[in-house]
């Protein structure tokens, strides 16, 4: 059954109302008395944006939707229509059954009311009735482990206890359809992981999510479809892991492959970088890769002059910003300055070590000169590429779903033996 | 497109811009409303003593200086009250008006990020801005009380009329603060020009001087500014002095009504696009 049909949506904004809405009267004044004495020409037609243009699309029920998009792609508009927050200019939507949202944690919380206080102000604001809250209230306190602390104003909760809070109450919302923006942008790596449990478990109590993040492996581990959205137009829509593999190439500019051309190829006048790609074992190129493979980093640089030893490098970094490792190629023949030429390294990255999650390579090729290194090439994220965990249990997740923690996801050498039927007893 | 008998369809459409309210949207919301007011309650009085104080001592000592400038000074008439009795009447109901239109003008800037974050009903926030100053009332109408007894001034049986001239101030109040809370969405200025607009409001609303002292040929100009009928209203039912006529009265009725309800239509016309200007 269809939960959410949207028809040609669309949503204009006036470009001085999108930069700052706000203005003082003194402004106006003065602008209203120069276009006037025509001091200055206007062109209304070049002060429109169109945030979102045309998009369409629908949910059925108990589907779990992802949005993705870069930020001004439109996707916060469309959950401010969908929620009701701003009208659209054109185009019709409806939404069967209760909706509820979760743009931000903690929408009106006030500092000075206690943390009781909160919650059914924070509860009656996301649209619960205050009988739902008081049913809900010890479930609530016990889910943000604030105990006692919960008749303390909550000016003096840490920011922490506060989110948790505020998490706790949002999640006790118990919509037929659910919208969530970037909820999981707040907070440590540990309460990210528990909003996502969360979000996971409300997902699979059938009910309809539209879920956005900028968090692409949120997107396929909970989604089962996405939408892409880029400058207000639906660009392409199906099952997320497909959407996600698809944005990832075209957002960033970097995707799997980058090929700069003669002109714009980064570099010095003695080296320069041409190419790099991401590749599978087949020497195919690969956005996504299976955790359980391994990963070709291809980079193809010229020489074109006389540089010193040579230090070609790949520094991978994860989508929290962490680096994962840095990496040299030991090839001898660096070790001396090399002939004039174009030479491809390939840097392959063991099955099983990456994390789940988006990667970037750095790329970087120094020389040494004199006392110092000289930094030929230095171009981050040149490549990107995604590695998911297809969860099968053979991988260093065992049978855990969730995502664990750290740049890198080992299979270990383990060993584990039975020791004997009998229960330990203390002397 | 969908259709169910039992679960509620939500349709989203452009906006119609239409002045109506739509009323059964703002009962379903009506738990928020009060809990919203009742958030403004809290937060003022949590340091409880201070809170109650202030909303007693700022009439008082208006009344106070009043007493001195336009009662001993220059010795303004006061309709046979002791002048500092007629001044505590006048500011008691005054206090409440000018408190109800000082917040209901700021009431969309000062709850920005509910507007920006969530949907409801928003013709709640003005409506909401009532509470805060009538609990002030209550406690500085206590202590008016206390004075007239004070003075020997007979409290009048009445007093069962009081909340109908204060209906009015808090219509009036609502009205025109909602029309400015949307001029603030616009333009910053307007908390600025609301604390000198209520100044000058004042000084045209019987405050400081009986309405009747008024020359005659201006009395049908100020009557259209409804606080002045129902501040002489008030004290008449509080304390006797004279009523205010027939004319002041109707024409105050009329332009509370006209402003209630204009203010809020207009309001209403604006709300769509309160998220997008923030």
């Amino acid at each position: 059954m269809t939960t959410i049909v949207a028809e040609g949506i669309s949503k204009r904004y006036r470009i001085g109302e999108y930069k700052a809405g706000y203005q003082t009267l003194r402004d106006t004044l003065s602008h209203a008395a120069r276009r006037a004495f025509r001091l200055e020409h206007v062109d209304h037609s070049l002060e429109e944006l169109w945030a979102l243009k045309d998009v369409s699309f629908s949910v059925d029920e108990g589907e779990v939707v992802g949005f993705i998009g870069r930020n001004g792609s439109g996707k916060s508009t469309l959950l401010k229509i969908l929620t009701r927050i701003t009208p659209p200019t054109e185009g019709v939507a409806s939404i069967r059954g209760r909706v509820g949202s979760i743009l931000e944690v903690g929408t009106g919380f006030h500092p000075e009311l206690t943390g009781r206080e909160n919650t059914y102000l924070n509860g009656a604001i996301l649209g619960m009735k205050r009988r739902e809250i008081s049913a809900k209230f010890d479930e609530i306190v016990e889910f943000s482990g604030i105990g006692k602390l919960i008749d303390t104003p909550v000016k003096r909760y840490s920011s922490g206890m506060y989110v948790r809070l505020a998490f706790a109450v949002a999640a006790h919302l118990d919509p037929e359809v659910l919208i969530i923006d970037e909820v999981l942008a707040v907070g440590d790596y540990e309460f990210q992981q528990r909003c996502m449990g969360r979000i996971e478990d409300i997902s699979t109590s059938g009910r309809t999510v539209i879920f956005v993040s900028h968090d692409m492996q949120a997107i396929t581990r909970l989604c089962s479809r996405a939408y892409w959205l880029d400058s207000g137009r639906v660009m392409r829509e199906g099952p997320s892991g497909e959407v996600v593999s698809a944005y990832l190439q075209g957002a960033s500019g970097s995707g799997a492959a980058t090929t700069f051309g003669a002109e714009e190829a980064p570099g010095t006048a003695v080296l320069r970088l041409l190419a790099a790609r991401v590749v599978d074992m087949n020497g195919d190129i690969a956005s996504t890769v299976d955790v359980r493979e391994p990963i070709g980093i291809e980079v193809r640089f010229v020489v074109l002059g006389e540089t010193g030893p040579l230090f070609p490098k790949l520094k991978l970094a994860n989508d929290r910003g962490e680096v994962v490792f840095n990496a040299l190629d030991p090839d001898p023949r660096w070790r001396s300055a090399p002939e004039p030429g174009t030479y491809t390294c390939t840097a392959w990255i063991p099955a099983n070590l990456l994390n789940e999650g988006v990667i970037g390579v750095d790329v970087a090729v120094a020389s040494m000169s004199g006392p110092g290194l000289v930094n030929h090439v230095n171009v981050p994220s040149v490549v990107k590429f995604h590695v998911h965990d297809p969860g099968l249990g053979d991988t260093a997740k065992g049978h855990y779903t969730g995502q664990l923690r750290g740049g890198v996801l080992p299979l270990l050498d383990w060993t584990t033996e039975f020791v004997e039927a009998r229960a330990y007893e203390t002397a | 497109m969908l259709s169910s008998p039992d679960v509620p369809i939500t349709t989203i459409r452009p906006a119609r811009r239409s002045g109506l309210p739509d009323v059964r949207e703002l009962w379903r919301a009506r738990d928020l409303a009060l809990i919203l007011a009742w958030r403004d309650v809290k937060v003022r009085y949590k340091q409880s003593l201070i809170g109650i104080a202030w909303a007693v001592l700022q009439p008082l000592l208006t009344m106070v200086v009043f007493t001195l400038i336009f009662g001993k000074f220059a010795q303004l008439p006061s309709q046979g009250l002791p002048y500092p009795v007629f001044a505590m009447l006048n500011l008691v109901p005054w206090t409440f008006m000018a408190g109800v239109f000082t917040l209901t003008s700021g009431c969309v800037l000062t709850n920005r990020v509910l507007v920006q974050k969530v949907h409801f009903p928003l013709l709640i926030l003005p409506i909401a801005c009532i509470l805060v100053p009538l609990v002030d009332f209550t406690f500085s109408f206590a202590v008016g009380l206390g004075i007239t007894w004070w003075y020997d001034v007979a409290i009048q049986p009445t007093i069962v009329y009081a909340p109908l001239f204060l209906l009015m101030l808090g219509m009036t109040a609502i009205g025109l603060g909602s029309f400015l809370a949307v001029i603030n969405v616009r333009y910053r200025d307007v908390p600025y020009a609301v604390p000198f607009l209520v100044q000058l409001w004042l000084f045209a609303s019987g405050v400081i001087y009986a309405a009747d002292a008024l020359p005659e040929k201006y009395i049908t100009i100020a009557s259209l500014n409804p606080a002045i009928g129902a501040i002489t209203g008030f004290r008449w039912a509080v304390a006797g002095t004279p009523p205010p006529s027939t004319t002041m009265l109707g024409l105050g009725v009329l332009m509370t009504v006209i402003f209630f309800f204009g203010g809020l239509w207009f309001y209403r016309r604006a709300e769509p696009r309160f998220a997008d200007t923030l």
